[in-house]
């Protein structure tokens, strides 16, 4: 029987797995050194906030492994000999494959900046820095004062963590409001606000120098490149973005460049050696899409293609339209299609955004400026359906069309009010607005 | 890297668990409660009424400030944060301690209202006569054991309610609907049925009756007393026997029909109101576990079968055999809901077969042969039904079912087992209406497209320990008989996933197995 062995039990691995058990009866085996059972990564916080425990973020019961034949080892795969097609572990074990599928996902990208290696500094990306953060930040008084650094998604996930222990959080990031690398103008601001409100301390404009310990290799502060100065806190979370986890393939002769080389079929230059998820890079880029993507989503979907090309039923990773959500603090965010921040926008790209008066909604809708194409769409404190979004930007609908039918699209709870129409009749007044 | 899975809900540290303002309200709140048990202990209190306001109004008081003292001066949004680090709400010291005090509670009110003061020769004393004004004031009668448990259910679900809108302030589904459980409970279930034994006389003598209470639920209302005093009482009475039968045959199935059990058990129910108000904090700690699902198909239906057959061999007792004196007759009856069981039994089995799991075909044909067959032998052999006398069929029922499970296990353990153990476990019209929700409703849980990130908010905080994520995750649409539709998990989704609807039958149940984001020719290719 064809055994095939997936590095990483994360959202691509077991999506792969999943999907090649209901096509096939090949032997699988998981292996992961991180978690004795798949989590949800993304429901990560949520353990430390108490709003669940560690087995209610476990998506399958205990018996769902054994029931489908999946095997599970756990264990840190050191090496991979793709001429014998072994693995090496940690533990001085080994294991056969005949396919390989690496999913082994992301690990915290930093900057090199000196005090990396201090006691109380680390990411928020595995369950390995969720015990450090419980350890080194677990109330006020043994952590008064946090910093992190930089400004996006897990960043103000961290940030929201914290401040349900009542820690001083404050926050680095090197623009002028909160992830602009991905948010035009008027919903970075937004969320700077209302971040803020949440008690965090939010530095724009500011970039971290190097972060400074104490006589036992503890953290004590931060220092600052403006003007250095100092902020003391017991903890620093790097939040800086993710980069892929592919040291351990350095003399496999496996190609890699930022992360693991795959094409459209996600296949890497080695034979029966395949790389999906965070740690998969394309070497066609797909669309306006990154080479790497790391995206619960995106993950899912390389799985869900990769598994029928393993059973037998050639597939491309063809991803459709891009779509995203998160959560700020209490402002849930959509996006479907591309709404480009200012510095990736292109010339034609036109944008219309209204703002609700209560600063706790917003949305953004991007078209082409000449044909008045469609294009995508970014919601704040509003529900969006994805499968209306994704039919509308199939047909290429007009951004009239869309804000004239914007309803059908809600998806907000029975009983909520409505903003549809005070949406179009800003879009009746102002359009077009292009910041 | 520790092969040990640490559980990080054990380490967690919470902020200070509550403030001043709490802890004001604490002492406020409890010296009510302090004020009703010393009148437990026959102290005299120099003006009853006033006392009893106080403590009243001291509980209410209390619960609505403890509130405003947690969500005042937090945003509006999911409120939600250590919850699995409060002994109170992660079955702690608290939850015991509390869960044993229900316990007690209804332990008493049950079995040794005595204790509460209740005299049947006399005057009652104690807590029982300590609600004596009240209940004067409104039924013109002194107060009985189910006077001060209405009394107190009903402060319970009002301050609790207004806990919950002030904790759910951002959701108008959530609002609207507790304002609904608020006036059903004070109104129909406290007010009016106080108010129809004031309007009874020698002549006119209407049984206690809150009109929402339909049977199965309220097992007792076809029993004889009952539809003696609602013969006895003229037109008024035999309207409201009539609108007891329409109201589980008739209405039930039109509104649930339209818009899923939820008209009833989290906007209407008693029941669902405490659940939904002061079990509110204990929703998490419903069991998802896939054996949990299993235990409660079984339980839930052995319930509805008892007390079908259990009111049968009631009302059977009590109707004779003479078509002349009235047409309904026993054998009249009996055949009458033989062939009314089969007929709905055939009637779900032509049309919905394909919608009922292996374990719920079996189920419902054994059930049916069963009952089937003891009408049968009644008939030819003459036996007593069902093998016992109905006294005590209606006697266990109403020990095991109506004391035991609903009250005493239902609700006594919300800090253990979680809110709804006895609408998801025990309920016969959650059961009945399940069953309406299951197969024939516009309701469902829609999910959107690809965006659920599996993390699980929805099954946690699901009081009827539906692993909601599980369909989600696979974009199905959740379409389950227990389901109240409280849409909390719509509430607590970070990613606007779920949405309580209406909508066409076509494609309510889609079990699609891909999600959408990924290659159209793929997910057609899987589909097919």
């Amino acid at each position: 029987m064809e055994h095939i062995v997936i590095i990483g039990n994360g959202i691509a691995g077991v999506t792969a797995a999943r999907h090649i058990r209901k096509l096939s009866d090949k032997k699988i085996t998981i292996i992961s050194a991180e978690a004795d059972h798949f989590f949800s990564r993304t429901a990560l916080m949520y353990v430390y906030m108490g709003h669940m425990r560690w087995r209610d973020i476990e998506p399958y019961e205990k018996g769902f492994w054994k029931k489908n034949r999946l095997e599970l080892k756990k264990g840190l795969v050191k090496n991979v000999d793709t001429a014998s097609k072994t693995l090496q572990f940690s533990e001085a074990d080994s294991m056969n494959y005949d396919k390989l599928i690496i999913a082994c996902g992301s690990v915290t990208n930093t900057f090199g900046w000196e005090g990396l290696d201090l006691n109380g500094v680390g990411g928020m990306v595995s369950k390995q820095d969720l015990e450090d953060i419980e350890k080194f930040a677990p109330n006020n008084k043994e952590c008064p004062n946090a910093v992190i650094v930089g400004g996006g998604l897990i960043g103000v996930e961290l940030a929201e963590m914290l401040r349900t222990r009542n820690i001083h959080v404050t926050m680095l990031v090197r623009e002028n409001a909160f992830w602009t690398n991905a948010l035009p103008a008027g919903e970075a601001e937004m969320l700077s606000r209302h971040i803020q409100s949440h008690g965090v301390h939010l530095r724009h404009e500011t970039n971290l120098d190097k972060i400074i310990g104490d006589e036992n290799g503890n953290v004590k502060g931060v220092i600052l490149k403006e003007g250095q100065e100092e902020i003391p806190c017991k903890f620093v979370g790097i939040t800086t973005g993710v980069k892929p986890n592919i040291q351990f393939l350095k003399d496999s002769g496996i190609d890699t460049d930022r992360g693991i080389l795959v094409n459209r079929k996600l296949e890497t230059n080695v034979e029966d050696v395949f790389a999906i998820g965070d740690c998969a890079q394309q070497r066609q880029t797909i669309g306006n899409r990154a080479p790497v993507e790391a995206v619960w989503y995106t993950g899912r979907m390389m799985g869900e293609a990769l598994a029928q090309t393993i059973c037998g039923k050639s597939f491309e990773y063809n991803p459709g339209h891009w779509f995203n959500s998160a959560k700020f603090f209490d402002i849930e965010y959509q996006t479907y299609g591309w709404v480009q921040p200012k510095d990736r926008r292109k010339d034609s790209e036109a944008q219309f955004h209204w703002k609700c008066t209560s600063d706790q909604r917003c949305i953004t809708v991007s078209y082409h400026k000449e044909t008045g194409e469609f294009l995508g769409i970014n919601t704040f404190g509003i529900r969006m359906k994805h499968e209306v979004m994704d039919q509308w930007l199939n047909e290429k609908r007009s951004i009239d069309f869309v804000i004239e039918n914007l309803k059908q699209a809600n998806f907000d709870p029975e009983f909520y009010k409505k903003y549809e129409s005070e949406i179009l009749s800003e879009f009746k007044q102002n359009q077009p607005i292009t910041t | 890297m520790s092969a040990i899975q640490r559980n990080m809900s054990l380490t967690g540290e919470p902020p200070k668990s509550i403030n001043t303002l709490q802890k004001i309200a604490t002492l406020i709140g409890l010296s009510g409660l302090v004020i009703i048990l010393l009148a437990g202990f026959n102290l005299e209190f120099p003006n009853k009424p006033l006392w009893l306001w106080v403590a009243l109004f001291a509980i209410t008081a209390g619960i609505v400030l403890f509130a405003k003292g947690a969500y005042a001066n937090k945003h509006e949004g999911i409120k939600n944060d250590g919850i699995w680090f409060k002994s109170i709400t992660s079955r702690g010291y608290l939850a015991w301690v509390t869960g044993i005090l229900l316990t007690s509670f209804y332990i008493v009110l049950y079995f040794f209202p005595q204790f509460l003061g209740l005299n049947e020769k006399g005057d009652n004393t104690g807590i029982i006569s300590f609600f004596d004004p009240l209940s004067k004031m409104l039924s013109g009668n002194p107060a009985s054991q189910w006077f001060v448990y209405g009394t107190l259910y009903t402060v319970a679900i009002f301050s609790f309610g207004i806990k919950f809108i002030w904790k759910y302030r951002n959701n108008r589904y959530e609002k609207i609907r507790t304002i609904s459980v608020m006036f059903f409970q004070t109104a129909f279930a406290f007010l009016i049925p106080e108010f129809m034994a004031r309007m009874n006389s020698d002549s006119f003598n209407l049984p206690y009756y809150d009109l929402k209470n339909i049977w199965p639920l309220n097992y007792y209302n076809f029993e004889q007393y009952r539809v003696d005093s609602f013969i006895s009482s003229g037109d008024v009475g035999i309207g409201l026997l009539i609108f007891g039968v329409i109201s589980i045959f008739v209405i039930t199935p039109i509104l649930t029909y339209k818009y899923g059990k939820r008209w009833y058990c989290s906007w209407v129910c008693g029941c669902g109101g405490l659940a939904e108000t002061a079990g509110d904090s204990f929703r998490q700690l419903s069991d998802k576990s896939e054996s949990a699902w299993k235990i409660e198909r079984w339980v839930i239906h052995s319930v509805l079968v008892f007390v079908v057959v259990m009111t049968t061999a009631v009302i059977s007792t009590y109707l004779g055999y003479d078509s002349e004196k009235y047409w309904l007759t026993k054998d009249i009856f009996l055949i009458g809901v033989a062939v009314f069981l089969t007929v709905l039994f055939a009637g779900i089995w032509f049309f919905k077969r394909e919608e009922l799991k292996k374990d719920a075909r079996y189920g419902a044909i054994g059930y049916l042969v069963i009952i089937l067959a003891l009408m049968g032998m009644h008939f030819t052999t003459g036996k007593t039904l069902f093998l016992f006398e109905a006294e005590t069929l209606r006697q266990s029922y109403g020990f095991l079912i109506g004391a035991i499970f609903s009250g005493v296990i239902g609700t006594g353990f919300y800090p253990i087992f979680g809110s709804r153990v006895w609408c998801r476990f025990g309920c016969p019209m959650a059961a009945v209406l399940g069953m309406q929700q299951r197969l024939f409703s516009k309701f469902r849980i829609t999910t959107n497209g690809g965006q659920c990130i599996s993390c699980g908010n929805c099954s946690t905080y699901c009081e009827m320990g539906i692993d909601v994520r599980a369909y989600a995750q696979k974009g199905e649409n959740i379409v389950r008989s227990s389901c109240v539709g409280c849409g909390i998990c719509s509430a607590v989704c970070p990613r606007g996933v779920l949405k309580l609807e209406n909508g066409p039958l076509e494609g309510r149940i889609k079990g699609n197995d891909i999600l959408l984001g990924n290659d159209v020719n793929l997910m057609e290719y899987v589909n097919n």
